[in-house]
């Protein structure tokens, strides 16, 4: 259908073209002012980081530093044991991400496949709790970690996890009911456990989805601030998002530390971009499917 | 959504006791495999609404053991000024920010569906704030809108307007928080763009030919074959603005003078600074309930302004 609207356009009297072409020059202008004022935050973040300390308050400001001070990053990451609460985040994202996806695709295995009684009610249930806002369970989760002897460790941050994630649940389900029910059942035929058939039939063809749920783990975990702030207490367990809130500079007290803040904000910010760029595709689509954010 | 409307996965059960041995066996299988949720379910999600509910009606700090107080947390609530503070900050966000952001991000899109060079690039810059983890954006923010050296100021000072002292105003706090939400419209964006796509060349063409222009095509047909997305974002967005919580924590821990005092933010700090589980507890529901009726509101009203292509609603 595509080819046909394109094919028509192209044959279009030129000015029809000229018309159409009108709101795209418009688009472009305004996309472009847009996207200087986006970046402008970023931009003036990676110009602060590299700054020599004297010239943080100059006015006007440069916007291209000089001297350019790259050591503004080493003693920011000196600053504090940052090798320690990068260790400490991927910790953390990494088994929420093997948690939550893991079993997630077993649970949803099945509520899509599998028939027993109060399956739908049941699915209904999941799909409530997907729409539960956080703050409700906070206090009283909070106090059963406390009760367990959990707080300021790691596990109340991706323990959970391993009980499935609604969302997650809910978009691989729908997943699975895409995919023709004929592939079980032929495997089922041939002797395939259930178990067998999630591991041999059906994986294979939701990589993807599942690709695209890791990366929104990966995401959400290192974007994390809340549930650290409740949970960890010692500085030896901070995650990056509470080293970022809690950022002081031993070396000089007194001084201005913007500029190592802002190198450290660097520094946290570009795991995440940097998947982003590897994996634009998958992420765009997941956010679609989602439309939730953290 | 559409996709919750079929959220019955198959034919429906026999319920009989008993079955054929086969479906007993699928039966047990299908309870296993779902196991895990049903445990998490009861251990993070069914027993702490409940125990919300019960410390709701207690006074406890943790230490002593919790009493049994009735609706004296509720009443306290009513006398609390704070309270008052919070819901009120949090209500002008949502009432503003929302359709600020929502506004924005449809315009944004319509923008971005256009064929124009670099479009990828684009979609990608807009994007880009997005995935900035929030405490980033939260210091960097922070810094923007210092009434000194941020960009904000500066630009203004340029123009020879006085700059506000922003976050450092009782008057100028939200209204930046407003600002900057702005900024992080990616979510939104990216799902009405998906929107936009889904809506037929046809019908613009048509218009066209019939004389309407741009504008008009962009409220008469864009607007309405995109509500489905809009009262989508509606939804998360109004359900997030109640949730904020980072921002304020790391911009202005909820100043001056209680200027951005976020509920959640309050609610935090009721818990787990002042120690008071059930004060915070009976807040949490109040949030509950405000969150479930705005909700049930919004699917009522939707009825009469959400257009469905397929004619099902959810």
């Amino acid at each position: 259908m595509s080819t046909a609207v394109g094919t028509r356009t192209r044959h279009a009297p030129f000015w029809v073209r000229a018309r159409k072409d009108l709101p795209a020059v418009a688009a472009q202008i305004v996309l472009l002012a847009g996207s200087l004022v986006v970046l402008a935050p970023v931009a003036w973040m990676i110009s602060m980081s590299l700054k020599d300390v004297n010239h943080l308050f100059d006015f006007p400001p440069q916007w291209v530093p000089d001297p350019v001070r790259w050591e503004n990053y080493v003693r920011a990451l000196t600053a504090m044991p940052f090798g320690r609460y990068f260790l400490n985040t991927i910790y953390v994202t990494v088994m929420s991400g093997l948690g939550s996806v893991g079993s997630s695709l077993v649970i949803s295995y099945g509520f899509a496949r599998l028939r027993f009684p109060g399956r739908d009610q049941l699915f209904l249930l999941v799909i409530a709790t997907m729409m539960l806002p956080y703050q409700v369970t906070m206090i009283p989760s909070f106090i059963l970690f406390r009760y367990l002897g959990w707080v300021d460790t790691f596990l109340p941050l991706f323990v959970p996890f391993f009980f499935g994630r609604p969302f997650f649940i809910f978009l691989l389900r729908q997943f699975f009911l895409s995919i023709p029910k004929e592939l079980d059942e032929a495997a089922r035929i041939d002797g395939c456990s259930s178990l067998g058939i999630l591991v041999r039939v059906l994986l294979p063809q939701v990589k993807p989805a599942l690709a695209a749920l890791a990366i929104l783990s990966f995401m959400w975990a290192w974007d994390d601030f809340m549930h650290p702030l409740i949970y960890i207490n010692s500085s030896e367990k901070w995650t990056l998002t509470l080293a970022l809130n809690g950022f002081q500079s031993p070396l000089d007290p007194g001084q201005p530390v913007i500029h190592l803040m802002m190198a450290a904000s660097v520094v946290v910010a570009i795991p995440p971009v940097v998947v982003f760029f590897l994996a634009q595709r998958f992420f765009i689509e997941g956010v679609v499917i989602s439309g939730i954010k953290g | 959504m559409q996709a919750v409307a079929g959220w019955k996965a198959g034919p429906q059960i026999n319920r009989k006791p008993g079955g054929s041995p086969l479906a007993r066996r699928e039966a047990r299988e299908g309870y296993l495999f779902i196991s895990p949720w049903l445990a998490g379910f009861v251990v993070f999600y069914a027993g702490p609404m409940v125990a919300s509910f019960v410390l709701g009606v207690t006074s406890w700090n943790l230490l002593n053991p919790a009493r049994w107080v009735g609706l004296d947390n509720f009443r306290q609530l009513i006398h609390d000024p704070l309270f008052w503070r919070a819901l009120q900050v949090t209500a002008v966000y949502a009432v503003v920010a929302v359709p600020l952001d929502l506004l924005a991000a449809l315009l944004l899109a319509a923008l971005l569906n256009q064929k124009v060079r670099g479009i990828g690039a684009y979609r990608t810059i807009f994007y880009l704030p997005t995935i900035l983890p929030g405490v980033v954006t939260a210091v960097v923010w922070r810094w923007v809108f210092n009434p000194e050296i941020g960009i904000i100021n500066n630009i203004l000072a340029l123009l020879r307007l006085p700059g506000p002292l922003w976050l450092a105003s009782p008057s100028w706090a939200l209204p930046a928080m407003i600002i900057m939400s702005l900024w992080t419209i990616g979510t939104a964006t990216v799902i009405f763009l998906g929107g936009l796509q889904g809506v037929p060349v046809e019908l613009h063409e048509a218009a066209d030919i019939d004389g309407a222009g741009p504008w008009s095509r962009f409220w008469r047909i864009t607007v309405p074959l995109v509500s489905p997305s809009i009262f989508f974002n509606l939804i998360t967005g109004m359900i997030g603005a109640f949730q904020v919580f980072t921002l304020p924590y790391i911009m202005t821990q909820g100043g001056p003078q209680n200027a951005t005092l976020f509920y959640v933010l309050y609610l935090y700090e009721n818990a787990f600074t002042y120690m008071k589980m059930g004060y915070a507890s009976a807040m949490a529901w109040i949030l509950f309930l405000i969150i479930v009726i705005l909700t049930l509101v919004q699917f009522r009203i939707s009825r009469r302004w959400v257009y469905y292509a397929g004619g099902d609603r959810v």
